[in-house]
Formats: structure tokens, sequence, C-alpha cells
């Protein structure tokens, strides 16, 4: 159940929409449990008693028609969030992304915008497996016409949202499960910071190398840092916060610093968003590079449910953190990697009992 | 609104004005200066025109590929139409999106599409801003028979029932998608309107080759579904008489029967409107001639004023992708 006093990942999700909500009257909620008993995650937990059931909407499962029909309030004056308790059910509704949202404003001549948010949550660990699991976020930004936003860490959570809300334009926006049990202090939050889209962040500053990361990843990044930090090995931290559009030239300053690029990318390796980074940093900044970029992504293989190889499978702040080593031609031997493994592994930390 | 001299009179200057428009881009696409494709309503313009002459400006309207009469009759521009469809940059989408998606939000036209089914939970979504903005408004979905085939109409037509949306889905049965009919497509004895009601929405079958009893039909019916702010679904039976897409008859490929072309062309609802105007509502040659003479004329200068207007600049043509 969801406890007013505690903070994290999720709770901020819900202070931004219950923010928009109020503000922005127009505004509609909708998505399969929005106002059910656990409020997708806590994220939406009792919503709908505050702004009501039509604004605060359950809709059928149908994924496809739910994103149209989001279209259709927002180009008719109802700006629209919509949630799926899985990325993976939202495939159902590409037609309506591809075809409906991402084109209408160029396509219709710049008449009528589409001011939508649809909130995509990536499962990850315990079992969640082929279906569950998917990091397609790389899939997004190839749509002109998209934004894609990626939250890392509690304390953006609610800007980023508010700030997707506010966009006049389609904005997937994904958060990966275990982004919502990230607990924050309540005095690292401030209710009235702003965050632009198209702005990443530097999160820890470093010359040895510059770490390229979204979402998840760059949480696990920023622990792989941090913990590097006593072994003398200085990593700098963009986390992107939005994919698209992208702040390249926060990562070139970066690269042109350190001359060594590392992406860790939670998505397949195959056309990944890792490549992206990587081409455009070797096509702009080639000279700077002192080192081959490297990227961590998932295999080119669907995610096994199995928790008995599930921790081999995924990779984690240690893999990060081998990697960093690698890259700075260190000394590993007095490394202890196994200190960032999370155990059990399946699971983002002890408040995470599952099912899903 | 009642069958009358007047509003019968405005229902056949109605559709003779869209198949007017039609044959002219018919005429007109051999030269290739249309440079798109263009999916023709001449044989249908009927359904159109009865539910045109019952939507009130505030309300909204999507459609698919074969868009020109459901756009036309709602009231949108036809200079901007044929504009569009030269691809030029004073088109209603300056030349972005061709004769398949076309916009007019002066007269709540929101856009059609050119994926069958994709625009029907758009609709339904207006319908829900209907609602939500507590107003009389209804908003109008126009799809064919295929789009019945498609999961979007389904997940709409369910979602609308039960939020009880304002929304009048309007299904232009013309026993064809593309070449296949609808034989091999859905079963016997089944028809799409008494699946729609078993959804739970108000759903009528309308004959449209009665041109007068379709026209009275309508009229109550979207009447009270502006007065109920309930789903409506209207089965219209119609028929194509050109090929699927471009300017030409497409019998000689026979995949529609012998004589099917020729026996729905002796039904043609329009020349019936025409006959029973004269032999009953006593309008004149003269007045059906001066009608028809006006609508020419606008036709003829709304393409000769978009064929002189310039196409979109390769500039222009890159702007827009975000608000």
């Amino acid at each position: 159940m969801h406890n007013e006093k505690k903070l994290d990942f999720a709770s901020e999700i819900r202070k931004a929409l219950h923010k928009a909500l109020k503000s922005d009257p127009r505004l509609v909620l909708m998505g399969l449990g929005v106002n059910d008993p656990k409020g997708v995650f806590g994220t939406t937990i009792d919503l709908a008693k505050e702004f009501g059931s039509i604004r605060v909407l359950e809709t059928p499962t149908s994924e496809n028609a739910v994103t149209g029909i989001g279209v259709g309030l927002a180009v008719t004056g109802h700006p629209a969030v919509m949630v799926h308790q899985r990325l993976d059910f939202f495939l159902l509704a590409m037609d309506q992304l591809v075809n409906s949202a991402a084109k209408w404003h160029y396509m219709y001549g710049g008449q009528s915008s589409v001011p939508i948010t649809i909130r995509l949550i990536t499962g990850r660990g315990w079992g969640q497996g082929p279906t569950h699991s998917q990091n397609l976020h790389s899939w997004f930004t190839h749509i002109p016409g998209l934004k894609v936003v990626m939250p890392a860490f509690a304390n953006e959570a609610r800007a980023l949202l508010a700030a997707s809300i506010a966009d006049p334009n389609p904005v997937i926006f994904l958060e990966d499960r275990w982004c919502h049990v990230q607990q924050v202090d309540a005095a690292s939050l401030d209710d009235s910071k702003v965050i632009e889209l198209g702005k990443a962040s530097v999160e820890v500053e470093g010359n040895d190398v510059t770490v390229v990361a979204a979402g998840f990843s760059a949480v696990e990044s920023l622990r792989a840092i941090n913990y590097l930090q006593k072994y003398g090995i200085n990593a700098e931290l963009i986390n992107l916060r939005t994919l698209k559009p992208l702040d390249a030239e926060t990562i070139y300053k970066s690269v042109v610093k350190t001359g060594k690029l590392l992406v860790v990318d939670s998505g397949p390796k195959i056309s990944s968003f890792a490549s992206e980074i990587i081409s455009l940093v070797s096509t702009n900044r080639f000279t700077s590079l002192r080192a081959a970029p490297v990227a961590i992504t998932a295999p080119d293989v669907p995610e096994p449910t199995s928790h008995g190889v599930t921790g081999d499978f995924k990779f984690g702040a240690d893999t990060v953190a081998r990697s960093l080593v690698e890259i700075v031609g260190s000394d590993n031997s007095s490394i202890d990697f196994s200190q960032l493994r999370n155990t059990p592994h399946d699971v983002p930390n002890s408040t995470f009992t599952g099912p899903f | 609104m009642t069958a009358n001299r007047e509003s019968l009179f405005s229902l056949f200057k109605l559709a003779m004005r869209i198949r007017l428009v039609e044959e002219q881009i018919a005429a007109e696409y051999p030269k290739g200066e249309m440079r798109c494709p263009v999916h023709l309503s001449i044989g249908q313009e009927i359904v159109s025109a009865a539910v045109g002459l019952n939507q009130l400006s505030t309300d909204t309207a999507v459609s698919s590929h074969r868009a020109h009469a459901h756009y036309l009759a709602k009231g949108g521009d036809l200079y901007r139409m044929i504009a569009e469809i030269l691809g030029k940059v004073t088109g209603c989408c300056k030349g972005r999106g061709g004769s398949m998606h076309l916009i007019d939000l002066q007269c709540g036209f929101l856009g059609s599409s050119a994926i069958v089914g994709n625009s029907i939970p758009v609709g339904v979504g207006s319908a829900f801003s209907h609602k939500l903005n507590q107003t009389d408004d209804l908003s109008f979905v126009f799809f064919g028979d295929g789009a019945t085939e498609e999961g979007s109409f389904y997940e709409s037509v369910n979602f609308a029932a039960v939020n009880k949306l304002p929304v009048v889905f309007v299904c232009e049965n013309n026993l064809y998608s593309v070449y296949t009919d609808l034989a091999a497509r859905q079963p016997e004895h089944r028809p799409i309107f008494e699946m729609v009601k078993a959804m739970g929405v108000n759903s009528l079958h309308i004959d449209s080759f009665d041109p007068i009893n379709c026209f009275e039909v309508i009229t109550r019916a979207i009447s009270d579904a502006r007065s109920s702010r309930t789903p409506l679904f209207l089965e219209i039976p119609t028929y194509r008489w050109l090929e699927h897409c471009g300017p030409f008859d497409d019998d000689a490929l026979n995949y529609r029967p012998a004589g099917e072309l020729a026996t729905f062309k002796a039904q043609d609802p329009v020349a019936k409107l025409q006959s029973k105007l004269m032999d009953t509502f006593g309008v004149s040659q003269v007045e059906i001639d001066t009608a028809l003479a006006r609508i020419k004329e606008e036709i003829i200068g709304a393409f000769a004023a978009a064929k002189n207007d310039p196409f979109p600049t390769l500039d222009e043509s890159m702007a827009d992708t975000y608000a």
C-alpha cells in the first residue's frame, strides 16, 4: 500500500500528476489501473478521488484505441497522460503512436498539435522475462515527431514528468520499474525545480572517462563511479534525461575533456541508443577520442525468465565498474567488484518483493 | 431538419457538389499534376450529404483515405483541398498530406487518415472532449466496411459504449476492400450493424438507394444522438463506381460480378433524388441547371487558383516536426 510519508521515485511521479491535474482542468489521465487499489505502483493512487473518475479514467484493455483516443482528446483541447504498466503492452499501439501522434503536427501543416505524455514502465528482474522487460527506448527515438524522456533519479522524476506534460508534443516517458523504488531524502527535493527537456545532467564530474547513460543504467553507473573513486578512478557521469531531443553538446564537451567514452545502455546492442551516441561522438569529435568508444548493452537475445540465469544475463554496476577500470587502464587486482552486485540480483532493493 | 423541398434540394446540391468535384479530379488526374493517390467517392455521395446536412459547425469529424466527400460535406474548403491534392503550399496540409490527409479546423474537420481504422479512436477521443466540455456537439467518424475488420474499430466502439460518448460512427459499406469482396472478409448472416448492436451501441442499417428515406432516418437518428449523448452506429450500404484508387472505371478487372456495377448505377440515389425533386417537389430543370452551373463555376475557379499557387519550398517542408 501507498504510504504518504515514504518518498521515492514513484511518489515523485504521483506528485507531478497531482500537480498537473490540479493546475490544468482540461488534463485527462487514463490507463488500465489508474484507479485501481494499487494505482500503477502507487503513482496514481487516490487521484480519481480528488479529480473524478472521468478525468482519471480507467480504460478497457485497448492499448491502441486508448492511444488514439488520447490523440483525439489532445487535438481538441484536452491534453492527455496515458500509462501502461509494461512497455511491452504498448507495442499494440504502434499504429496510433507512429502514424497518428508522431506525425499529426507535421502532416496537417502545423495547425494542430498533440500534447500527450505516454508513461511506459519497463520491467526488470524477478523473472519479467522476454515480454515484460524490453528496453525499446531506441525504437522511439527513430520516429520523427516524438520526444523521448528517460528519468533516472527520484529527485528529477517529478520535474521531468511535469516538463513532458507541459510539452505540446507527444512524449514517451520511460520509467524503469526499479527506478520506482529508489528512495529519496525529502531534504534533497525541491518541488519548484524546473528541468527543461533536451538537457542532460552532469551528475558527477571527472577527468578520466565520460560515461553516458539514462534511466536505471544511470543509477547503476552512478554506483560504479562512486565506488571507483576510492581507487583513484574519476569518471564523469552524464545522465541524459532526454534521449530525444538529445543534448549532444554536453556529451561532446565531456569527451573533449576526457578523451574516452563509455555508453551504458539497457537496450539490445544492434541499433541501440549507445550506437547512436558513439556514432555522433566519432563523427563530430573524432580527434578528441584517445581510445575506441565502448558500449555496454543488453545482448541481442530475448531476455530469459529464470532467476537462475538472469544474474549473469543482465549487466549491473559491477559490469560498468569492470569496464571503466579497463578503459582507464588501471590495475584491477585490488578492486572487489562483488561489492557492486545486488544480492539477490533480481531485485533493486529490499523494498521490492515482487510479483511485478 | 424535415424532408421538404428546401432540405431535399440542399441534399441534392450537396451530393452533386461532391460528385462534380470528384468528376473534375478524375478528368484532371491523367494530366499528371495530381501526383498522389486519390480515392474517389462517386456513387457514395448521398451518405456524406445526408449526414453533412445534420452536422453543426461545432461538431467534429474524422475520416479515412476516401475522405473528399466527408470533408466537403462538413464544410471543408474546396480550394484548399484541391491545392493539397496538387501538392501546393496553399493546400490544407501545406502539401504534406495529399488527398488522404485533409483537415479544416474552421469547420471541425479534424483530419483524415491513410491507415484503415486509424482515425476511428481519434474521433472517439474528440467525442470524449465533447463530453468533458458538456456541449451538445457530436463527433462523426467516417469509415468503410474494411475498417470494421480492424482491432481499433472494436476497441473504439467498446470504449465509446462503456463511457457513453457522443459519437456517430458512419460505416459506408461499399462491399469491397480494394478488390476483395465482403464475402471473403466477413461471415454470411452476420450484418455489421447487428454485431455493433451486440456491443451495446444503438445501431441502424439504412438503405442509401432510397435517398429520401435515407435522409429522414439519418436526420432522426442524429437528432436523437444529439439529445441522448450516447453513441450511434450507422451502417449504410452504398456502392463505389470507380476503381478503389484512381480516376478510372475498373470493371474490366472482373473482381465484381458481371453487371453489378451497371445495376448499382441504375440505382443512383442522386439521380433518383433529382427525379423526385422534379416530379414531386416542383423543382424545375432551370433551377437544377442554375444550381449545377454555379457549382461547376466554383470548382473551375478552385482548380484554376490552386494550379497557380506555388509548391512548398524544401525549407517550408522541413518545418513543424514539433509544435
